[in-house]
Parts: C-alpha cells; sequence; structure tokens
C-alpha cells in the first residue's frame, strides 16, 4: 500500500540493520521518545532483528501514561455528572483511576463518548444546547494544535456549553529531566517525528549541545525507525551530537508554523505533573487566562486533588528507561492488560503494554531457547 | 453423506393455506407506519404483523401451521446447535443488514462443527417506533438468505419492547444442523505440522460498520463481507475430508482470537505470517488511520481452517475455485513450542505475540 508497504520492505530493514551492526563498535543505548515507535518496535519486532547493536530504552513519549491520576480522577467525576457528556479519545477510556476507568463509569450511567477529533466534541456540545460537553484535551504537542481550535472555536461560535479538561504536555523538558537524571543511561535520542511536524527541531537544538547527545527527528514506520538508529549511531560513532532529520517526508525545521500560533493563542506553557515522574516545571500547556471559561477545572470547581499512585506499579521506572517492562515484578502477574495497575499497561502506546501484548514470546523464550 | 438422514420440515397433515401463494397483488401499497407496542400485545395487530411481514418471506410448512412448536423428523446421529443474538447498529450497513446476518451467522457456527444446517429459528425484539419498512426490508432479506441456504425457518417469535429500550430490533436465531460422522472438525483437533488457511480478505465487516457508525469516509467504501460458508465448507470437506482438523468463522475479535481460541483448546503453538495474510487495501488503511489492528475486526463471511499439511494443497485448491474462497490464502503453521500462543513472523522479519484482548480495540489518540 502507498506510503505503508514501501516503509515496512524486509530487504531495506534486514540492509539498515547490516549497516548499523557494522557501525556500532559498542552497544549504544537509544531512547525512542514517542509510545507510538515502541509500539513499533515491538509489534513490527524491531528489536530481534537489531540484536545486540543498539539497546532500545522506551521513553515517556505516551499521553495516556503520563497523564496525571488526578487528572484521571477529574474526568471521572466529570463523566458521572448526570448534566455531563464527557469525550475523550478511544486510549483514554480503559486507563485506570483511583477507583475505577471511564468504561466503567459509562456502564454505571455515565454519558462518555469517543471522540475522533475535538471538533466532534464541539458539534456535540451544538447538537445538545441542555448539557455540559466536556472534552478530555490530553496529548504532546502533536494533539494541541486541534485542542486549541477545538477552544477557539468554541469561543468565536459562543458555544457556551463546551469545555475542555487539560493534561497537555511538551516534549523537551520530559528529555531535559531524564538527561538530568543522575542514573540516565541514554546515549541518543530519536524524537518523535509527530511532535515535529507540529513543532519543528528547533527547541532541540540547545538539548543537543547542552547535553552532547545526539537527536534525530524520527518517523513512525520500521524502515523510519531503522534509519532514525543508523543516523544516530553514525553520530555517536564519529563523536557528533546534532539534531538531524531522518522524517524528512513530513517535518520541516520550523514545523507547521500555523498549527504552532494556534496552540500559543489558546495556550501557555504551565507546570504539570507527570503520572509516574512528578512535577516537571514548564513541562504542560493550560489554557491561556482569557479561555479561562472554557477550563473545565474551572467551569466545574475541580480544584485541587490530591491521590496517591498504587505503590506497587513502576510506571515511572519505565517511563524514564530505567526499567523494561518485562523486568518489573508485578508484569504478566499481577499487572496485565486486564488488571492494570499503571496506565503504561493499558494505552496502545504504553511500553508494558507493548511488552505484554506483543514481545512476551521474546520475554518467555530467552536466547538458546 | 449417505449414511446420514437429511431432516427437512415436513408438510404436517392439515396446515394452513400458505400465505405467501395468496392472491397475486400486482402493486403492492408501499409499507408505512411504525412498530407499535400494540404489536407485540398478542393481539390482532401482532396477528396481523405476523401475517404481512413475517410468514410471506419464511414461508414453509412447518412454520405455517403456527404452532407452539414446530415439529421436524429426527434425524439418525447427532446434532449440531448453535444460537446467536445480533445487535448491530446500523441495522443496514454496506454488504448487508441484520437480518442476512442473523442467517449467515448462525447457518456459519453449525456448518464449522462440519454439520449441514437443516433448520433455523429466530426471535424478534423490535423497539416501538422501527419503520415498518424498515423492518420488511430486513426480513426480506433475511428470508432471501435462508432461502439460498436452502435452509427453512422453523419457528419465530416476536416482542415489541418501548421506545429507547432496544437499538432498533434485535435478532435472536438458532441453527440446527445434522453432524456428519465421519467429518468431524474441532477447536481442540489441530496438531503440530498443520496448515492454517483462511477462506479471504479479512477486516472487511467490522471497518464496514465502523465506518458508517462513525460517519468516516474513505476513499474506497469497504462492504461487509457476511455470507453463507456452508458450500465452502462442503466444498472442504469435498477436497480434504477429515484432514480438515479444525473450523472458525473469525467473527467478532477477528481472526486472532479466532487462533488463539485454537491454540488453547488444542494446545499447540500457532505461527500466522504477516506477508500472507490477505488484508484488503482500503481496510489496511482504515485501520492504519485509527490505529486498530485488522486482525481483531470482525468477519461475517470468511473462515479459518485448520488442515493436515499434506491435505493442504487441496483445500487450498477447493477453496480459491468456489467464488466465495477466491482470495484464499494460507497464513500459518500449527507448531508443537510456545503451546497456546500464537506469534506472528512480521513483515520485517521479526516476531511478535497475537494476543485474545482484554476488551474493545479503542481508537488511539495520535
Amino acid at each position: 500500500m502507498k506510503y505503508l508497504s514501501e516503509y515496512r520492505d524486509p530487504v531495506l530493514a534486514r540492509t539498515l540493520v547490516g549497516r548499523i551492526q557494522g557501525l556500532a563498535t559498542r552497544r549504544w543505548a537509544l531512547m525512542e521518545v514517542c509510545g507510538g515507535q515502541t509500539h513499533t518496535i515491538v509489534k513490527q519486532g524491531l528489536h530481534d532483528l537489531l540484536g545486540q547493536a543498539v539497546e532500545m530504552i522506551h521513553g515517556p513519549g505516551c499521553p495516556v501514561c503520563v497523564t496525571p491520576l488526578e487528572q484521571i480522577d477529574k474526568a471521572l467525576m466529570l463523566a458521572a455528572r448526570p448534566d455531563v457528556i464527557f469525550t475523550s479519545f478511544g486510549d483514554m477510556l480503559r486507563v485506570p483511576g483511583s477507583e475505577c476507568d471511564l468504561l466503567q463509569v459509562r456502564a454505571r450511567g455515565g454519558q462518555v463518548r469517543m471522540v475522533y477529533s475535538p471538533l466532534d466534541a464541539l458539534e456535540l456540545a451544538r447538537a445538545n444546547p441542555d448539557r455540559q460537553v466536556v472534552f478530555f484535551a490530553v496529548g504532546f504537542e502533536t494533539t494541541a494544535p486541534a485542542n486549541a481550535m477545538a477552544v477557539w472555536r468554541a469561543r468565536q461560535l459562543g458555544v457556551g456549553n463546551f469545555s475542555v479538561l487539560v493534561s497537555h504536555v511538551t516534549v523537551p523538558p520530559a528529555m531535559n529531566a531524564i538527561l538530568d537524571s543522575p542514573d540516565n543511561r541514554v546515549q541518543g535520542f530519536l524524537a518523535a517525528g509527530h511532535v515535529c511536524a507540529i513543532m519543528g527541531w528547533t527547541e532541540y537544538e540547545p538539548l543537543a549541545a547542552r547535553y552532547k547527545v545526539p537527536i534525530v527527528v524520527t518517523g513512525f514506520e520500521p524502515l523510519d525507525i531503522l534509519e532514525g538508529i543508523w543516523m544516530a549511531v553514525q553520530q555517536l560513532e564519529e563523536g557528533r551530537a546534532e539534531v538531524e532529520n531522518q522524517y524528512v517526508r513530513t517535518v520541516r525545521r520550523q514545523g507547521a508554523p500555523a498549527a504552532r500560533e494556534a496552540v500559543e493563542r489558546v495556550f501557555q506553557l504551565v507546570d504539570r505533573r507527570w503520572r509516574g515522574i512528578g512535577m516537571i516545571p514548564r513541562s504542560g500547556l493550560g489554557l491561556r487566562e482569557e479561555f479561562a471559561d472554557f477550563d473545565a477545572e474551572v467551569r466545574f470547581g475541580l480544584g485541587d486533588l490530591a491521590v496517591e499512585e498504587p505503590a506497587e506499579c513502576r510506571a515511572g521506572d519505565v517511563l524514564r528507561g530505567q526499567l523494561k517492562p518485562v523486568d518489573c515484578p508485578a508484569f504478566g502477574t499481577r499487572c496485565t492488560p486486564e488488571h492494570p495497575l499503571g496506565a503504561p499497561m493499558v494505552s496502545s502506546e504504553g511500553a508494558c503494554a507493548a511488552y505484554h501484548n506483543y514481545g512476551r514470546y521474546r520475554a518467555d523464550q530467552p536466547a538458546g531457547a | 453423506m449417505d449414511d446420514i438422514v437429511p431432516i427437512s420440515p415436513q408438510a404436517p397433515e392439515r396446515s394452513l393455506p400458505s400465505l405467501a401463494e395468496g392472491p397475486a397483488c400486482p402493486a403492492p401499497a408501499p409499507i408505512t407506519g411504525e412498530v407499535q407496542l400494540g404489536h407485540g400485545s398478542g393481539g390482532k395487530l401482532s396477528a396481523t404483523l405476523l401475517r404481512e411481514r413475517f410468514l410471506p418471506h419464511f414461508a414453509n410448512p412447518a412454520l405455517e401451521r403456527l404452532a407452539d412448536a414446530a415439529v421436524l423428523p429426527a434425524p439418525v446421529g447427532e446434532l449440531a446447535i448453535s444460537t446467536d443474538t445480533f445487535v448491530v447498529h446500523p441495522l443496514e450497513f454496506p454488504g448487508g443488514d441484520i437480518g442476512m446476518l442473523a442467517v449467515h451467522g448462525t447457518l456459519n457456527d453449525v456448518a464449522m462443527m462440519g454439520a449441514v444446517p437443516v433448520a433455523l429459528t429466530a426471535g424478534f425484539v423490535l423497539e416501538e417506533g422501527l419503520s415498518l419498512a424498515l423492518l420488511d426490508r430486513i426480513v426480506t432479506s433475511m428470508g432471501l438468505a435462508a432461502r439460498a441456504a436452502g435452509v427453512p425457518l422453523v419457528a419465530g417469535d416476536t416482542k415489541v419492547v418501548e421506545r429507547g429500550k432496544a437499538d432498533g430490533m434485535f435478532i435472536c436465531t438458532t441453527g440446527i444442523g445434522a453432524v456428519d460422522p465421519a467429518f468431524r472438525p474441532g477447536p481442540e483437533r489441530a496438531r503440530p505440522g498443520d496448515v492454517v488457511l483462511v477462506s479471504g480478505p479479512i477486516g472487511r465487516h467490522g471497518m464496514a460498520i465502523m465506518a458508517v457508525r462513525e460517519g468516516l469516509a474513505f476513499e474506497a467504501a469497504i462492504e461487509s463481507d457476511t455470507a453463507c460458508l456452508v458450500p465452502l465448507v462442503a466444498a472442504l470437506r469435498q477436497a480434504a475430508g477429515c484432514g480438515v482438523h479444525v473450523l472458525r468463522d473469525p467473527t467478532r475479535g477477528g481472526v486472532a482470537s479466532a487462533v488463539n481460541e485454537i491454540a488453547a483448546a488444542s494446545r499447540v503453538g500457532i505461527e500466522l505470517d504477516q506477508p500472507a495474510l490477505p488484508i484488503p487495501g482500503p481496510v489496511e488503511a482504515a485501520c492504519e488511520m485509527l490505529g486498530l489492528d485488522p486482525l481483531y475486526v470482525a468477519n461475517e463471511g470468511i473462515l479459518l481452517a485448520v488442515v493436515a499439511v499434506e491435505r493442504a494443497d487441496a483445500a487450498l485448491s477447493a477453496l480459491r475455485s468456489h467464488p466465495l474462497g477466491a482470495g484464499a490464502a494460507r497464513i500459518g503453521t500449527v507448531v508443537d513450542v510456545h503451546h497456546r500462543m500464537v506469534v506472528m513472523r512480521t513483515a520485517i522479519g521479526g516476531m511478535r505475540v497475537v494476543d485474545l484482548l482484554p476488551g474493545d480495540q479503542l481508537p488511539r489518540i495520535c
């Protein structure tokens, strides 16, 4: 299929793997930032092909996984209100809050609807003027422009019964936090191609220079990822630490200016807690003051919630690349997709779910078995 | 099949006059109106609904007797019985409707046991307000599907529930089939070395429904594959006989769930070959866009066959020689490692597990 099978060609894949293996004089540790990339790696079995040439450390780029528990609990509270239609991307519906998830709230009578776009949620608000329609605005910079547009449009149309529960996060502060960590092992990054399609890569240049770490903007298909790895290994072997772009068919250095402008008009940088990681200063997007009318937390007076993560879940270590999912004591036993302890076991982009759903064969079959 | 006595409903001694053969009406009046609660009262409205909307489409002596139960001759040997409930929304979708789906789905379940379907029953839960014209289209389609398969609908029931208590209509069907003792495929019979065949392209029914339900427009329209698989099973039986170890129609949960059930029931491993999976371009594109995996998308007109390796080529040719199986492919192998687990060799040459999903597939954020 056009733009799909071309990027899954087994012959080209083996050629790239051969080049990576021929180039690497040692086992480099690379982090793919985005959960979509993690899933390609595990789902397509790339880690099998790569063998010992590189170690892939899975990054924090799963929006579902890093959405803090208190925001999930707020979503559950809103969804349970009889006057609210709560709308969300499909991924969020099964993420466990403190006591239940959105699908359970729906089963108990809450109006929870899955939408493909925040603009669909806005339409729902216009079609149901007697109800409050709340959209769960989560995600990295990738989903921020569409979410910004929905708020912008709601104000323009004067849709008073639409609001958003915002839990946006941004990538560079998270990479910064990983690199600052004393036990960091990451020697190079595959940056998230779709985030860079919006934001460009200028904000990664200071990171590469300051921490002397190669950053390759990378796509999501198997050949994209293998080429991104190859470019990062080249830099490491040559002692370079630059930002390079593998995903040339989609990403420009300045990103998508119109989308960035939409984000900047509606959102501002705020401090944000990351589930499993903790507070990262200026790492989130919140609504600007002039859009506060559309902030569900303000409209419904949700205020601060203090909730405790389940102590047994080591999602934070997984999200920071300190722990492989299969090395977690709860993996596959007390934590499964049916009974998850934390979000990475639920989300289609979560590293634990990727290993559980696709990678268990490898985990069950040690080398030589 | 010589040892099987086919059971076909026989005309009772005194049957009601066949309603389908009533006086010919040159131009039937357009059907107007909606289902009312009174249609389920058991009174005159109920009788009219039955007489005008149901019986003409299912004409057969066992049904038209309108007794409390259909009486059929008892077969020799064993029976295969399957019950299924259909709740699809929308009721009509590209490639089919809930009526034909109910017939196909039930006949297919019986056929997967290697049995020859001989009779169907159907219960209808109708929602107050359902358009009678729509009901008529669905029942017409259901009657045509049953007639095309040569299986009479011998008993039925209708109930009406208040508006808001059902999604238009639900249909619950039961199928009865005569088991051939010489052809006994079963989910527990897969053996290491067997070959896994699929009779056609995967993912069409689920994506057709999703496209309509979610208002998604794709470049090429995707149509449901709903079809009666009885002729394909007959072709397989002829070509490979008892070399056919397992038959399964991968409906809800898709191919992935069906092969997992086979691996678990037979206590074997199954290895799928991703490049061999027949996934139509539009299904693949739609799934990629929504972050879904076509392996888990429902099908209503294909079967999986696990066949002894020495009969695999004959079985594949037999499938391909039938119009319903033109897209048949060899997609995997039964292995004696990783028991109860399904793995897949990916297009790129890696390996991954293909597991059961905890619930519905959920489209991802980005």
